[in-house]
């Protein structure tokens, strides 16, 4: 090869860079090791956390059954080792299930189009609050403070560079849902959007009715964020929302300690032009057969440059696809049974701890730790190998005394017996 | 002659909401241990919904044959060079797969106690550390989750930095070579941008630049290698202009597989910087993501970094979340850890030494193909090549053949095409970036097929222009696609074409 070049070594290649910038040394790594060393490297650094604990932590990642043809499919070389799907002539695999994951987060958002992921929840909620920005072309938001605590921390991180002042909207004490009243007065011609969360952080199921026509009144879009997937099985989607921001980590994302998880951002046909993020779209090749393309790209970075809707470019389609094994693995009547048994050992469980809010839940419900510390509650139960709830005063000082607690299908009866006993001792 | 490929059978398949069949499932749940519970009952009936219109319902073995089939529909690494330049489509080891998914690991709760994740934050911490001596960096975040996540982070530093000293400076100067995600991103973090045209050699014109620098000026967005392969040789002058002026340097770390081993931003100027852990350090494209952007910054920016820092307190690993200058989250938890259990497995696996050959081995593939190609392709800049070489179609479109259309023709050939039309300083171009993972044999056989299209140019232009002719789907209609988009199903759309 280098004869062919017309070099002499492979170091003449970089004669060109200046000595200035070469590095004159080796880099201080270890030398490469063997496959057999890394897997026992990994292997015990896996030791080394959690192992073999049953956990009744919830609060945007849950611990939900991955059925085995999700690993399988995602598995395939053609999935894992192709890119962003520029050549459709050759990318119809991954286009075709893209297509698939936007139509199928339609019919469990109830919204018209969807696009094919964001990175995820949290940093799907800004995008959303920018989108309204421009379709509304009024720069105000108002924020439920039962929205998830550290979305609305990169909401802020994003807005104090757009222009765009973010308001808070109290809780109701006694509900745990959103506080109607303070939304009402804080709403006004200039808001762009009000984004509320359902199930919020509390597990409660709030009334997108009710918010809807607050925002509505006064021209403001509606912005509903989930994080908990899966209870769209079972709960009515937010069809007044306009635009629907969510994480799909709950259909077979290991909770890999926080990432990867995908975001999406669906809506109305009408705000189609104004979303971010790739779309996928159908289309003819020219023989006339039915194929799918990347569409409405006019939106995007690559040709709009610093007037794009984002500069999102990578996304996370092999998560999206995996939601999409999930979501066809359990279908119709799986993600409905799914839903239901979160639902019945949520309620188990809350049937025998001190409940902080009356507002209905989903899987997951605060509990009052009757004055002790959340911690001490949870070192209890760490010697039982059982990582207790989360405790909630790290995110809101006023409920230093309480837990967010959170059973899906994966919470065995026992384990939930022993949570109990923990709250009365 | 096309050497590479021949057609063969394969399976077509219907959208999941044509194949599905009422009743029809692919699940199994446990029997429930707790009593039921009247979902009407305890959310109220107006909560819950009906079922949901249109959703699949189809057996295990209907889902396997969908995804499987649809999978040979595909193009991808495993199966061959996939030379988009910029991209970096190297080899994704199997190794990382496996890793990734030990259960410690990947079923770690990000809110489970510091005391039972010091394993998952060790895996943090080390690769934090071997990607500050990669980049010549003082401190790095892993938070990012993809490079134009890390491109935003790394601008917001730069603004929290200059806030600090009294004044955040108006806009970010970004060569026309730059990637379109560059001006995107000075948007998003609430600059102006102003272009700086190259030189003929393809570089930053260091006169002009100079002019351009005034005390509005927050810093200068560079790639470096830039996006033809070429290195910035008037580096350290470039970063000496911009300091001068009290600006930054922000490095695109896209092509950072040039320089691993070799040469280290952190030693020419650069304050801050994204790496691709998807592009340079081997995780998978996943077909569009997940990626990883962690950002890289020297010593006056780390106070700056994203809440949480990760720290070492003794013998523990800890999270700092008492960060008074941060410029607060940019993602929640704490990024995509798995990839960087990816990354992390592949420097591992690299080694110092290893990781220098790898950057060795791109930079000779490019060269390869440079040299071979060139008498057929105009090649509009003629500096040193780096891991990526950019033709032009300046010859092949005096016979009506664009870059799109030789790109499309590569497919017969059996392979992906190269990046299209980018960057948009070079009219008509051809990007390509072979990366070190790619033998002799294959980048022979894509230089034949390179040749051969030429050729095919001259003598039989058609052929190029109706390519590609024996994939199973041929050119696709994307003008129609956009002028009436169909972005979803509807039963009625699509009728008459269930057996397609």
């Amino acid at each position: 090869m280098l004869s062919a070049i017309g070099a002499n070594s492979i170091e003449d290649l970089f004669a060109h860079l200046p000595a200035e910038v070469r590095l004159n040394r080796p880099l201080d790594i270890a030398p490469g090791k063997s496959e057999y060393e890394i897997v026992d490297y990994f292997k015990a650094r896996g030791e080394e956390n959690a192992n073999g604990y049953a956990s009744f932590l919830g609060a945007g990642v849950y611990h939900h059954y991955r059925p085995v043809l999700v690993d399988t499919v995602v598995s395939r070389g053609e999935f894992l080792t192709s890119y962003t799907p520029y050549q459709a002539e050759i990318a119809q695999g991954t286009l075709t299930t893209i297509f698939e994951f936007q139509t199928m987060i339609c019919q469990l958002t109830g919204m018209e189009v969807a696009n094919a992921s964001m990175y995820d929840g949290s940093t799907a909620v800004p995008e959303a609050a920018m989108m309204a920005m421009r379709i509304t072309g009024r720069d105000r938001i108002v924020v439920a403070r039962t929205v998830h605590p550290e979305y609305r921390e990169v909401l802020a991180t994003y807005a104090q560079h757009q222009g765009m002042p973010v308001a808070e909207c109290g809780y109701r004490r006694d509900a745990g849902t959103l506080d109607e009243d303070d939304l009402e007065k804080r709403v006004d011609e200039e808001t762009a959007a009000v984004i509320i969360q359902s199930p919020n952080f509390f597990g409660i199921v709030e009334d997108v009715r009710r918010a809807a026509e607050i925002a509505h009144r006064r021209g403001a879009l509606l912005i509903v964020v989930f994080a908990e997937a899966v209870s769209l099985g079972l709960l009515e989607p937010p069809r007044e929302a306009d635009i629907v921001a969510g994480e799909l980590q709950s259909f077979a994302i290991s909770p890999a300690y926080g990432g990867p998880f995908a975001g999406i951002i669906a809506t109305k046909e009408k705000f189609m032009r104004q979303m971010p993020g790739r779309i996928v779209g159908e289309t003819k090749d020219s023989r006339g057969n039915r194929a799918f393309c990347l569409t409405l790209a006019t939106r995007e970075q690559h040709i709009r440059r610093e007037k794009a809707t984002s500069n999102i470019c990578t996304n996370q389609a092999l998560i999206a696809l995996m939601a999409t094994v999930f979501m066809t693995v359990y279908g119709k009547e799986g993600l409905r049974e799914l839903a239901e048994q979160n639902l019945a050992k949520a309620h188990y469980l809350a049937g025998k701890v001190p409940l902080r809010f009356s507002g209905p839940f989903f899987n997951e419900f605060v509990a009052s730790t009757n004055g002790r510390a959340p911690d001490q509650v949870n070192d209890g139960l760490l010697k039982k190998k059982i990582i207790g709830g989360l405790a909630l005063g790290r995110f809101y000082p006023e409920l230093e005394n309480a837990m967010l607690l959170c059973a899906t299908e994966m919470s065995r009866r026992e384990k939930m017996d022993a949570v109990a006993e923990a709250f009365q001792g | 002659m096309i050497r590479k490929v021949r057609p063969h059978i394969n399976q077509n398949e219907p959208l999941l909401f044509e194949r599905s069949s009422p009743g029809k499932r692919g699940y199994q749940l446990p029997a429930l241990d707790v009593p039921a519970v009247d979902a009407a009952a305890v959310l109220g009936g107006r909560n819950t919904r009906a079922e949901i219109e249109g959703f699949p319902e189809v057996s295990e073995v209907e889902a396997i044959r969908h995804f499987t089939r649809l999978s040979t529909h595909n193009y991808a690494i495993d199966l061959g060079l996939y030379p988009l330049g910029s991209c970096t489509m190297k080899y994704n080891p199997r190794v990382n797969e496996q890793v990734a998914r030990i259960e410690g690991l990947a079923w770690a709760h990000p809110y489970q106690p510091e005391s039972l994740s010091q394993g998952i934050l060790e895996v943090m911490g080390a690769l934090e550390k071997m990607l500050a001596e990669i980049t010549g960096m003082d401190a790095v975040t892993l938070q990012p989750a993809a490079g134009a996540h890390g491109e935003f982070t790394g601008i917001l530093l730069i603004r929290a930095l200059l806030e600090s000293r009294g004044n955040p400076r108006k806009k970010l100067l970004i060569p026309d070579s730059a990637h379109g995600t560059n001006p995107a991103t000075a948007t998003t973090a609430g600059y102006a941008v102003e272009n700086i045209k190259s030189n003929a050699r393809g570089m930053v014109d260091v006169e002009e630049l100079a002019k351009s620098v005034t005390e509005d000026v927050a810093a200068l967005m560079i790639t470096n290698p830039n996006t033809l392969g070429v290195f910035e040789e008037n580096i350290t002058r470039i970063a000496e202009i911009l300091h001068a002026k009290g600006a930054m340097v922000y490095m695109d770390g896209a092509n950072m597989n040039a320089l691993v081993g070799i040469a280290r931003p952190g030693d020419f100027g650069v304050d801050v910087m994204h790496l691709n852990l998807h592009k340079t350090f081997s995780t998978p494209h996943g077909g569009g993501g997940p990626g990883s952007g962690p950002v890289a910054v020297k010593g006056p920016l780390a106070p700056f970094l994203p809440t949480p820092r990760l720290q070492r307190v003794g013998s523990r690993w800890t999270w700092n979340y008492d960060l008074a200058q941060s410029i607060g989250r940019v993602r929640a938890f704490y990024g995509n850890i798995g990839m960087h259990i990816r990354a992390l497995a592949y420097i591992l696996a690299h080694g110092g030494d290893g990781l220098r050959n790898a950057t060795k081995d791109a930079v000779l593939n490019a060269n390869y193909i440079r040299t071979l190609i060139e008498p057929y392709y105009d090649l509009p800049h003629k500096a040193p090549t780096m891991h990526e070489c950019v033709f032009s179609d300046d010859r092949q479109s005096k016979r009506g053949v664009r870059t799109g259309d030789i790109a499309k023709r590569l497919i017969d050939y059996g392979f992906h095409p190269y990046t299209v039309s980018f960057p948009l300083i070079v009219h008509g171009a051809l990007m390509i970036e072979p990366t070190e993972t790619e033998s002799k044999d294959e980048l022979d056989l894509f230089i034949d097929a390179m040749i051969s299209i030429a050729q095919e140019v001259e003598e039989n232009p058609e052929v190029v222009l109706k390519a590609p002719h024996d994939t199973r789907t041929s050119r696709v209609d994307e003008v129609t696609a956009a002028r009436k988009p169909v972005v979803r199903w509807k039963p009625e759309s699509t009728s008459g074409k269930a057996a397609d």
